[in-house]
């Protein structure tokens, strides 16, 4: 049997900034995780993918990151994407310089 | 120090050129990410988990001031105001953004400096013995060698395309400070009735299925070499595994084939290549040894060094602990430690890039070095220099004394910014680093290398360290395995697994659990952490570590 299918956001990074966005449900990028459109059927979340794979020229490597719904929108499930809405933890670069995103 | 030919100069700056083109057609839509990743890989650009990382080769590790300086600025000007020195003597810049890749690599080029095959499936940079042409040790400086293998390697038309990527590392010693036992091939000079050659070894690597590399040759000629290493990196080419990624590097053919069955087709293809080569290569030797010829070494009385050495107690413990003998009586090789108790391994500062640029040209004949270790080093002090060093080194945090020691840890990047990464790895190493020195154990310790690697990879070097450990993603949590008994020297071995993984906030306590014991194993305080583990081997360690397994089979 399919394992049942989990929230997920479409996350990638910019071409030019490097830097990790989310697709937001009004189909624009957004820095900030909680901004992004949390999805959560199967079929709609490989329409959106297609969405974002199609602006090749804006963004890099797209796909589907676990999720789930938090008080403030959508929040990671893994470490890995916890560490990407926030950035490295030696140095208060990335993401943590310009808005706080505060590791739970 | 090479300097560039104005061949080298024509072939970069036409290279920088032309990836200043792909990236304006990536940017413009014309390229797919598909059609530029391996273009942008050539030149040594990753996409990593927040941005983009510039990986910049130090060919051998050797740097001059006007290059370390320009390395600064690069960091200041483009990054975050530091750079990164990794395991394969590179420097890495985290944060570019992608339209000023082609700035920075003109920049690069300026000083004789570039990113070319930093990645991708080519010969990488030639790493090489951090002490080279300075060394009491050394049968001859490899590094005219090394500088040879680079411009072999370079856009070498039959090894653009490799099963996988391939690394050579070379050592003048006997004494192995270049790892070359976990290298696809590794090479050792050696002298045999007067001729200078090489002994070849192959099939090392760590990663997923670490291996110790085994004698290819115990000797081949110099004339030789070239013809006969370009022999072996083509019988691989041709029949190394490209089914399948982990199975593709030469560790793995040489184990299926065995190294006699290797060593035979080696020998034959060496006869088919051997004719090409002319003697070009030798000519182009003997004008890249000029390069390096020795400096001119000043004498002068090293009587203020005893003094300070007498006198002060700060400046006795560095000396004792960073700086190694140089070949020069009067001189020495001074280890600049950029593992500052609880900073990043391997990351200097931009300002922190030009004290020591400025030190190599006022005391160290403007020769600088970085070493797989993740340290800097001035190769070639005059003893009377040190006190002055010291003191400029303490100004900026890079006076700590550490080297070989518990916290002058290998660490990798890890899941602070490796998109490879299962779990971190820089925190670990600020973690055991601070409680060592909380401790004040560190000096009692003693000789004691950790090297910890975010991965399977194992850029951290996690399998040949005394203790390694290995950061994994175990069903979403980062665990962390441990082996001991790993050696990255002439000795070299792999260490052996102690058990089950810890949790991210037991790793720091399993570790001195372990040094622990070790203090209470030792016969005197002579004996290393690698001679006990060697002589009372895993189960004291085991018993400290995993205490309820113990008391369950009881």
């Amino acid at each position: 049997m399919a394992r049942a299918f989990t929230p997920k956001v479409v996350t990638a990074n910019d071409l030019l900034e490097g830097d990790v966005i989310y697709q937001t449900e009004d189909d624009s990028w957004s820095r900030d995780l909680s901004e992004a459109e949390l999805i959560t059927d199967e079929a709609h979340a490989q329409v959106r993918l297609l969405d974002a794979a199609r602006q090749a020229n804006k963004i890099v490597g797209a796909y589907l990151a676990d999720a789930i719904a938090g008080d403030k929108g959508p929040e990671p499930t893994h470490f890995r994407e916890d560490f990407r809405r926030t950035g490295p933890s030696n140095y208060a670069h990335g993401k943590q310089e310009t808005s706080p995103q505060p590791r739970v | 120090m090479y300097r560039y030919s104005e061949f080298d100069t024509a072939f970069l700056a036409e290279r920088n050129a032309q990836f200043r083109a792909q990236v304006e057609r990536r940017i413009d839509g014309s390229l797919t990410e598909d059609e530029f990743k391996p273009l942008r890989l050539m030149n040594g650009l990753y996409l990593q988990l927040h941005a983009y990382m510039l990986r910049v080769a130090v060919p051998y590790g050797t740097l001059s001031s006007a290059q370390m300086r320009q390395l600064a600025l690069l960091a200041e000007k483009w990054d975050k105001g530091y750079g990164h020195f990794t395991t394969r003597q590179n420097i890495q810049y985290n944060w570019p953004k992608l339209n000023d890749v082609p700035d920075m690599l003109d920049a690069l080029a300026e000083v004789g400096m570039h990113a070319i095959q930093t990645s991708g499936n080519t010969i990488r940079n030639v790493t090489a013995d951090h002490f080279a042409g300075a060394a009491a040790d050394e049968v001859a400086d490899p590094r005219p060698y090394a500088e040879l293998l680079r411009q072999w390697s370079t856009d070498h038309p039959e090894f653009q395309f490799m099963p996988r990527k391939f690394k050579i590392a070379i050592t003048g010693s006997e004494n192995d400070r270049a790892v070359i036992k976990a290298h696809d091939i590794g090479l050792q000079l050696v002298e045999r009735d007067g001729v200078l050659g090489a002994r070849v070894i192959v099939g090392g690597g760590l990663g997923r299925t670490p291996m110790i590399g085994k004698e290819l040759s115990e000797f081949v000629a110099f004339d030789d070499l070239l013809a006969y290493l370009e022999a072996t990196v083509s019988v691989w080419n041709q029949i190394g595994r490209r089914d399948n990624k982990y199975k593709a590097r030469i560790k793995i053919t040489v184990h299926e084939h065995g190294i006699d069955a290797i060593r035979a087709k080696v020998n034959e293809r060496f006869l088919q290549v051997r004719p090409q080569f002319k003697g070009a290569d030798m000519n182009l030797l003997e004008e890249i040894k000029g390069h390096f010829a020795a400096p001119a070494f000043r004498e002068a009385s090293v009587a203020s060094f005893e003094s300070a050495y007498t006198n002060d107690p700060v400046f006795r413990s560095w000396v004792d602990t960073n700086i190694a003998p140089h070949k020069n009586a009067d001189h020495a090789i001074v280890t600049i430690s950029i593992k500052k108790h609880g900073q990043t391994p391997g990351d200097a500062t931009a300002e922190q890039m030009r004290v020591m640029a400025d030190l190599a040209e006022e005391f160290a004949y403007d020769e600088l070095r970085i070493s797989h270790e993740q340290n800097v080093i001035l190769p070639h002090v005059h003893k009377s220099d040190l006190p002055a060093i010291h003191a400029k080194l303490k100004e900026h945090e890079l006076a700590t004394a550490n080297i070989g020691l518990i916290s002058d840890i290998i660490a990798c990047p890890g899941m602070d910014y490796c998109a490879l990464a299962t779990a971190r790895s820089i925190p670990v190493a600020q973690e055991i680093a601070t409680r060592f020195e909380d401790l004040k154990l560190e000096h009692d310790i003693g000789h004691l290398k950790i090297k910890i690697s975010g991965c399977i990879n194992a850029c951290g070097h996690h399998h040949v360290g005394h203790i390694g450990i290995l950061g994994l993603d175990r069903a979403g949590v980062e665990n962390y395995q441990i082996t001991l008994g790993g050696d990255a020297t002439e000795t070299a071995a792999v260490g052996d697994r102690t058990g089950p993984g810890f949790a991210y906030d037991e790793i720091v306590p399993a570790v001195e659990r372990i040094v622990e014991a070790y203090l209470d194993l030792r016969d005197s305080a002579e004996e290393t952490f690698l001679e006990t583990y060697r002589r009372v081997g895993m189960a004291p360690f085991k018993a400290v570590l995993y205490p309820e397994a113990r008391a369950n089979a009881a």
